[in-house]
């Protein structure tokens, strides 16, 4: 009886840590899926596989950085609001009334490159250029910077149907990620433009750190 | 010496590579009818056609032209007889005429891309070339009589 007592309270006892490592591990796996709740906003977006932790605090962090690079002048102008780009450092319509056209590279006679050439042109007020020819993004995927808050923005950019059709954070990012020449004309803008905020690689690290990070989105 | 195609002839021109093509065109191929108005892409009057497509000649360096065709204004018909030409002289479009023929050149791309245009259509087409005379409104019934007239395979 009492050796019987003895094994129930050695049994009891496993039973006992059984279950609390049961109730660890369903905390931990709902604390997980929490984290990647936050991180898809709702979105339909395929999460990055991360190799270590993501941490949510640091990727909203990272964005709001890179962000100030994304609503500045000199990548803001050609991710318009409307159809129609801005201008310079107060972000001003586009004079002549140019528009954006289904290709994003205007219409008719009013082509981006009917004045702006494959380089920037000496002096101030002339129409910047770069390598690849100058246009903003077409009709059917208009990239929206201006007006948004930045948590507008990434979510933007994790959502397939404003991002490009891109379904990983990584591909939505390959813009900047890759050099595209239209986004390092913002760190060579030509006579009388303003840089943005932060250098290209201080950039370029704030959104790998928000994808390695999950990408979460700021509130 | 950089080889151009302008109008259907070849030039041999001994210039800057970087030389704005308008002055090419003008002092040294000696074809005067394309205007320098503000030489910073802003009025439109140094319109030609390069490749098939309007280019401001007054920002647009030499070297940018090679291998395609040039068009200034004394190219876009033998005879002066394209229906805009026609159509500008049938509406007596020009007052001063400093900016016409950037504007004519303007107007024969958006006719080459449609042909029947809406008031919208040529107001995007046309809005960056300034005419300071305030011809706007004949330019704009000159351009509907030139679509309905056609422009003669231009």
């Amino acid at each position: 009886m009492k050796s019987a007592t003895h094994f129930s309270k050695r049994g009891t006892l496993k039973l006992a840590v059984v279950v609390a490592s049961c109730l660890l591990f369903a905390g931990f796996a709902w604390s997980e899926r929490r984290e990647r709740e936050d991180r898809v906003d709702g979105s339909s977006m395929t999460e990055e596989t991360v190799a270590s932790a993501p941490d949510p605090a640091k990727a909203k962090a990272a964005f709001n950085e890179a962000a100030k690079v994304f609503f500045s002048a000199r990548c803001a102008n050609c991710h318009p609001a409307s159809d129609t780009p801005t201008q310079g450092d107060e972000m001003t319509p586009h004079t002549m009334g140019v528009t954006r056209g289904d290709e994003g590279k205007g219409v008719y006679g009013q082509r981006c490159t009917t004045c702006h050439q494959n380089e920037n042109l000496a002096g101030e007020h002339m129409p910047p250029g770069t390598s690849k020819d100058w246009h903003m993004p077409p009709a059917n995927q208009k990239m929206v910077f201006q007006g948004l808050t930045p948590r507008q923005l990434c979510t933007n950019f994790k959502d397939p149907s404003k991002n490009g059709g891109h379904k990983t954070l990584a591909a939505a990012m390959e813009h900047v990620q890759k050099r595209d020449p239209l986004v390092m004309w913002g760190w060579e803008p030509g006579n009388g433009r303003t840089l943005p905020p932060i250098s290209f690689d201080a950039f370029s690290a704030k959104v790998q750190e928000w994808v390695d990070n999950g990408g979460a989105c700021p509130d | 010496m950089t080889k151009l195609s302008v109008n259907g002839k070849q030039y041999e021109i001994d210039a800057d590579p970087d030389t704005p093509l308008l002055w090419v065109i003008r002092d040294d191929i000696g074809l005067t009818g394309t205007k320098f108005g503000c030489g910073v892409a802003q009025c439109g009057a140094c319109t030609i056609h390069l490749g098939g497509e309007a280019r401001r000649s007054c920002v647009t360096p030499m070297k940018a032209a090679v291998g395609k065709e040039i068009t200034t204004i004394e190219g876009i018909s033998p005879d002066s007889t394209h229906a805009l030409q026609k159509a500008w002289v049938a509406i007596d479009v020009p007052q001063c005429g400093y900016c016409q023929s950037g504007q004519i050149m303007s107007a024969a791309i958006l006719l080459k891309e449609n042909k029947k245009p809406t008031d919208d259509d040529i107001d995007k087409a046309m809005s960056g070339v300034i005419c300071r005379c305030g011809t706007y409104n004949r330019i704009r019934d000159a351009v509907k009589m030139a679509a309905i007239n056609g422009t003669g395979g231009k």
